[in-house]
């Protein structure tokens, strides 16, 4: 019974390629225009393409960039709680910062940076940065009063307080927050990528638009969305490890 | 052994609160004056926002009084603050990422305790409260009456002398309010614990208490302090006795309600 959920789902997937292959055979459509599935799974064996060297370079650009924006939005959101004046501060400019669309950025990071998958990822963690800086914060600061007092009572000092009751109570808010920049991480990697890069899947979207090789692009675009998935997969292995597991409801 | 109790172990002495909310000053507490003896279950009852809880908390040293002063100690019982307070609030509190085994361990980990006894002594409270078998399970998966049991452990494991208590029942339905009142009186005497009992039920605040403190409300006032004195034991057949419903009466006259 468990499993139904997960089979229905799997089924899903199956009949939606299902009916794009037999769409794509039964009104003949060219290949270059729309290709089949088959059409499409028969790209990975071309060796010329050197797809590995794409994925990894993409990898790279989501995950480190993800990871970079995990840490730092962490830390921030963390002193933010400690140092008032420094949120004060600083909340109200990273909310206007994050008004300025970071795609439109990329190319001033390619100045920058020079180009490569460094900027790439700087691109990535720009855009995952803010959502996760202000889950953090959140769920830091909407810690029930009570249980604050239940340890204060207790005389626990500040990093008590911290490790033991908000850090854990805001891992509900924080794991909304990481999924939420993952999906983002994956947009902004490829942006960077179509803008300015000479290795990468988004590279190789471009250059394979340019002849109209549009199997190898459906390739392309479904292995970015397999890194895609991966990264939102790991988040939510450690959320269930930690939250879901728990029976704790994520707000 | 004749424990000798000469000296009250918890004094307030004219205690008085103010709280200042959006610049407006508001006095919580007037005036309060209240001993516990070692030993003693003191109820105090009263009206919902009459500033009991506000005086547990001060007691508890979460904040201190505008005016008059709050002693802890007997020659007896010297105290420490944080290792002798143990409280168990309306809500129960728990931390819903840890077991009930991890929540109840909580205060000993935070004061330092030896993490072996400490583990020990989880064993023996979870026993007590009759949670044994949930010592793995998280908060959420047990049942309101449960939860605050598991919180009265929590309370008890680094031993403390006093225990507060903020109407820790007020949640729960009238039946098993009953149960974990009669539970209550019994870990009160298998430990011997000073406890300080807030509640706004008066028919709790009679079964439980061996002392009764009546308050008023806005501001909070002590209205009369007594002894409740109950042919027999306490169990639920002592409420249908005459003496019950003299005390009983006694505090609704107290509080204008008779």
């Amino acid at each position: 019974m468990k499993y139904k959920g997960f089979i229905i789902a799997m089924l899903s997937h199956i009949a939606f390629i299902l009916i794009w292959q037999a769409t794509v055979m039964l009104a003949e459509v060219p290949s270059y225009i729309f290709p089949s599935p088959i059409e499409t799974f028969n790209e990975l064996g071309e060796s010329a393409y050197n797809w590995w060297r794409h994925i990894w370079a993409t990898s790279l650009e989501i995950f480190g960039g993800y990871i970079l924006a995990v840490i730092v939005g962490i830390t921030f959101a963390v002193l933010f709680i400690w140092m008032p004046i420094l949120n004060s501060a600083l909340m109200p400019l990273l909310v206007t910062l994050n008004m300025v669309p970071k795609v439109a950025m990329a190319p001033l990071f390619i100045i920058w940076f020079s180009y490569g998958i460094i900027p790439n990822m700087i691109i990535a963690f720009s855009i995952c940065f803010f959502p996760i800086v202000l889950t953090t914060y959140r769920g830091l600061i909407e810690v029930e009063p009570e249980l604050i007092n239940l340890v204060k009572a207790l005389k626990a000092n500040r990093w008590q307080i911290f490790i033991k009751i908000q850090l854990p109570s805001s891992l509900p808010y924080l794991f909304s927050g990481m999924k939420v920049a993952a999906v983002l991480a994956v947009a902004g990697a490829v942006v960077g990528e179509f803008i300015a890069s000479d290795k990468g899947l988004g590279n190789f979207l471009l250059i394979q638009q340019n002849a109209l090789n549009t199997p190898a692009m459906m390739m392309a675009l479904a292995l970015i969305s397999l890194i895609g998935m991966l990264l939102y997969g790991l988040v939510m292995l450690l959320e269930y490890f930690f939250i879901t597991r728990k029976g704790i409801s994520n707000e | 052994m004749n424990k000798q109790k000469s000296k009250p172990f918890v004094r307030l002495d004219s205690v008085e609160k103010v709280f200042n909310i959006n610049g407006k000053e508001f006095l919580a507490v007037k005036d309060v004056s209240l001993n516990i003896m070692e030993g003693d279950l003191v109820s105090i009852v009263g009206p919902s926002g009459c500033g009991k809880s506000t005086i547990l908390s001060m007691v508890a040293g979460l904040f201190e009084p505008s005016a008059g002063t709050i002693e802890i100690e007997n020659e007896l019982q010297p105290f420490r603050p944080g290792k002798d307070i143990g409280m168990v609030f309306q809500k129960p509190l728990l931390l819903k990422w840890r077991t009930i085994f991890d929540n109840v361990l909580l205060p000993a980990e935070i004061l330092g305790l030896p993490v072996n006894e400490s583990r020990e002594r989880v064993h023996d409270l979870l026993n007590m409260v009759g949670l044994s078998e949930f010592k793995n399970a998280y908060p959420q998966q047990l049942s309101g009456g449960m939860q605050q049991r598991a919180s009265i452990a929590r309370a008890l494991i680094h031993d403390p002398s006093l225990i507060l208590m903020d109407e820790p029942f007020g949640a729960l339905d009238a039946l098993t309010r009953e149960r974990m009142n009669l539970e209550l009186l019994r870990i009160w005497k298998e430990s011997g614990k000073t406890i300080l009992f807030v509640t706004h039920g008066i028919q709790e605040a009679v079964f439980l208490g061996s002392q009764v403190a009546v308050m008023t409300s806005s501001p909070a006032r002590m209205a009369d302090q007594f002894k409740i004195d109950l042919p027999g034991p306490r169990n639920l057949d002592i409420k249908t006795t005459k003496e019950f419903g003299e005390y009983t009466r006694r505090i609704y006259k107290l509080l204008g309600m008779s």
